[in-house]
């Protein structure tokens, strides 16, 4: 990938506690080009929430970033001044949560929301910045959208208010979106509705999507490459047609294996027998090595760097070849 | 909202007359009126003409009645010891209670809820944590322990301000006396104001900051956030408000508390009001004074409450559409 839009290196993020620091996330290296959707999948804990959160600078003490660099078009931001961060908020990288319920003020208008970010972002007269905020609205997918400007968040369905959710998050028009399993807590019958939205919108505006979600269903219909999260560390990244089809790391295989049909979405994609280490008791070696079924001796032993394997890369020993401590440890460009 | 207010209204009025029984149960039961009211020499008859005239021997609904009918206009009888209407008494000690508690409302809101929000936007600062400390003291020390440093520093040792009483006062109209008009009425109100807010001040900071790092905590301030709002729309746009919602409940409790906890402020300062009749009046057993100052708390408690669920309704646009929905 020449000059993508977001490059992140070895990031290393921890959280300070009286007993040490406490390593949430390791090595995690990811690009994403412009326009591009990258997927983010993994179980409860992988670390994808605060991957997004580093990358917005917005990790809430005591966690911070402890190595590794972020740039945005070629220009560092993990070590950007509080002020400077703040600039690129909304404007260059915007992000969506989880909770459509919670993510607007309960005292505030959707017109105040929208127009109090606009104005943020732009030299509108307040009544200009009304009319674009009726606009946005309107392409997000709500009807009356000059009537609903007044509403309040209570007065709209959980699906209604990610819309809304995701028309804030383009007021400023971001290169980038990080969306945090922005359908998780909606409905079963408007996730897809709201995914549609998301891609729709942020194609028409023509901004990347970062996009955390368990539903590989969702990733392998949506996006473009598809990064896999176990433990703070990606341990596969690639393109969703490569990854879905012929996943290579034991873990990824695993997740594919559990990939629910389009009949019944209700499984879960944690099938894997054995759960996910807790930060604090991260096993020497390689971290999935306890559960793998194909686990040897230098698994225990020795941590596997993300290897290179044709256009993807895989954090796992099975594909060192010639079983040599790898020194290939470059991402897929 | 019409069907929301009477509702409440109705609601006040029950607590009202259930406090207004308890007060007569006071008045009737605790000791006999008859026999505080006259001497020991009093002869037997001259006692059951009293009791006659007082409406005593009358069945026990007929004299609850009337005392709460009595009550609603502000009749609360003849002092025992004083042998002045309890309504003219309290008449002339109110504006003393009312103005030395607004104040020192008002002085702790100004007070405590920018030192809340400081420190809770700047919670790591020394400064916070000196506040954080010294409103542990300020909620520790004793009122009364308070007023007396206060006198001892400004009164004994300095002399700047006097140590009791009101100043000059000037009435305003017929009933209402201030001395927020004169120089010896505003010098002899800051140290009971200062004495009284400071308790109420600490509970407003602490609460204010609790709160408010609560609400910092939300996912709508965190999208604020990310949607790159200036720090300062997010602290006073987004979370104040937020922020003073479920304070003001308490907020507005603690208004009501501030004229009750005035009576420890009024000794100390030997201020003219009802805190210092009522205390008297324990003293002497003086039945109607206290019920009356019962009456008087119960009604200052429901007007607050009611104003409270109110201001609610109308900050608060979720509780105005179940308030729309449920009564149109
Ligand atoms: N404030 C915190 N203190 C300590 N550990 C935390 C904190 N926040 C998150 N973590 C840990 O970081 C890991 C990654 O969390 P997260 O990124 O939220 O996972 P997910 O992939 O589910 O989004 C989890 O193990 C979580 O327990
Ligand atoms: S490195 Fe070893 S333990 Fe880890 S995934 Fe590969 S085979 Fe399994
Ligand atoms: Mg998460």
């Amino acid at each position: 990938m020449t000059n993508p839009l977001l490059s992140v290196r070895d990031l290393r993020v921890e959280f300070a506690t009286r007993r040490g620091p406490l390593v949430a996330l390791d090595g995690v290296s990811l690009d994403i080009a412009a326009g591009e959707i990258l997927g983010i999948v993994g179980e409860s804990g992988a670390g994808k929430s605060l991957t997004g959160l580093a990358i917005i600078g917005l990790l809430d003490p005591p966690g911070h970033i402890a190595g590794g660099e972020i740039r945005l078009d070629g220009r560092r931001i993990d070590n950007l001044p509080a002020a400077e961060m703040r600039k690129l908020r909304g404007r260059r990288i915007g992000m969506i949560f989880q909770d459509p319920l919670t993510s607007l003020n309960p005292l505030l208008r959707i017109g105040d929301h929208l127009v109090e970010t606009i104005l943020a972002h732009s030299a509108l007269t307040p009544k200009q910045a009304r009319e674009r905020a009726i606009a946005l609205l309107s392409e997000v997918g709500i009807p009356a959208p000059e009537k609903r400007i007044d509403g309040y968040p209570h007065e709209f369905s959980g699906g209604m208010r990610q819309r809304v959710v995701i028309a804030l998050a383009l007021c400023g028009e971001p290169a980038l979106v990080i969306a945090d399993e922005p359908t998780t807590a909606l409905d079963v019958s408007v996730q897809a509705q709201i995914i549609a939205v998301l891609k729709k919108l942020t194609r028409v505006h023509g901004a990347a999507v970062m996009l955390i979600t368990h539903d590989m269903g969702v990733i392998a219909e949506t996006a473009d490459r598809v990064a896999v999260m176990y433990a703070g560390r990606i341990v596969e990244i690639g393109k969703v047609s490569e990854v879905v089809r012929a996943p290579l790391h034991p873990y990824a295989r695993g997740l594919m294996a559990a990939i629910p049909t389009l009949e019944g979405r209700v499984a879960r994609l944690a099938q894997i027998p054995g759960a996910m280490p807790r930060l604090s008791a991260i096993p020497r070696g390689c971290a999935f090595s306890p559960r793998c079924p194909e686990a040897f001796d230098r698994c225990r032993v020795e941590r596997p760097p993300l290897l290179t394997v044709g256009d993807r890369s895989a954090a796992c020993w099975l594909y060192d070849r010639g079983h040599a401590p790898a020194m290939t440890t470059e991402i897929v460009s | 909202m019409i069907a929301f207010i009477i509702r409440r209204l109705l609601a006040s009025l029950g607590v009202l007359i259930a406090v207004g029984l308890i007060a007569f149960v006071m008045f009737r039961y605790v000791g006999d009126p008859v026999n505080q009211m006259v001497g020991i020499e009093t002869p037997a008859a001259e006692r059951e003409a009293l009791r006659q005239q007082l409406g005593l021997n009358e069945p026990v609904i007929v004299q609850a009645s009337r005392f709460l009918l009595n009550a609603a206009r502000f009749d609360f009888g003849i002092s025992y010891q004083f042998r002045q209407p309890v309504s003219v008494m309290i008449g002339a000690r109110l504006p003393a209670t009312l103005e030395l508690a607004i104040v020192a409302s008002i002085l702790s809101l100004l007070a405590g809820v920018p030192l809340g929000v400081y420190s809770a936007l700047r919670r790591d600062s020394a400064l916070a944590k000196l506040f954080q400390a010294l409103s542990l003291v300020g909620i520790s020390l004793p009122t009364f322990l308070t007023g007396i440093l206060l006198i001892y520093l400004f009164s004994v040792t300095l002399g700047w301000l006097p140590s009791f009483g009101r100043g000059a006062v000037v009435p305003i109209g017929s009933w209402w006396t201030t001395g927020l008009l004169t120089m010896s009425g505003l010098k002899s109100l800051i140290m009971p104001a200062i004495t009284l807010a400071l308790f109420q001040m600490t509970l407003i900071m602490r609460l204010v900051r609790a709160e408010m790092l609560e609400v910092l905590r939300a996912d709508y301030i965190r999208f604020a956030r990310a949607r790159g709002l200036s720090e300062r729309a997010v602290h006073f746009h987004h979370a104040l408000k937020n922020t003073l919602v479920p304070v003001m409940t308490v907020v507005g409790l603690q208004l009501g508390s501030i004229v009750a906890f005035s009576i420890i402020t009024e000794t100390v300062f030997a201020w003219p009001g009802m805190g210092q009749l009522f205390l008297q009046s324990i003293q002497n057993v003086d039945i109607p004074i206290m019920a009356a100052y019962l009456l008087f708390i119960a009604f200052l408690f429901v007007i607050i409450n009611l104003v409270v669920d109110l201001l609610y309704v109308i900050v608060d646009p979720r509780l105005r559409a179940a308030v729309h929905g449920a009564s149109g």
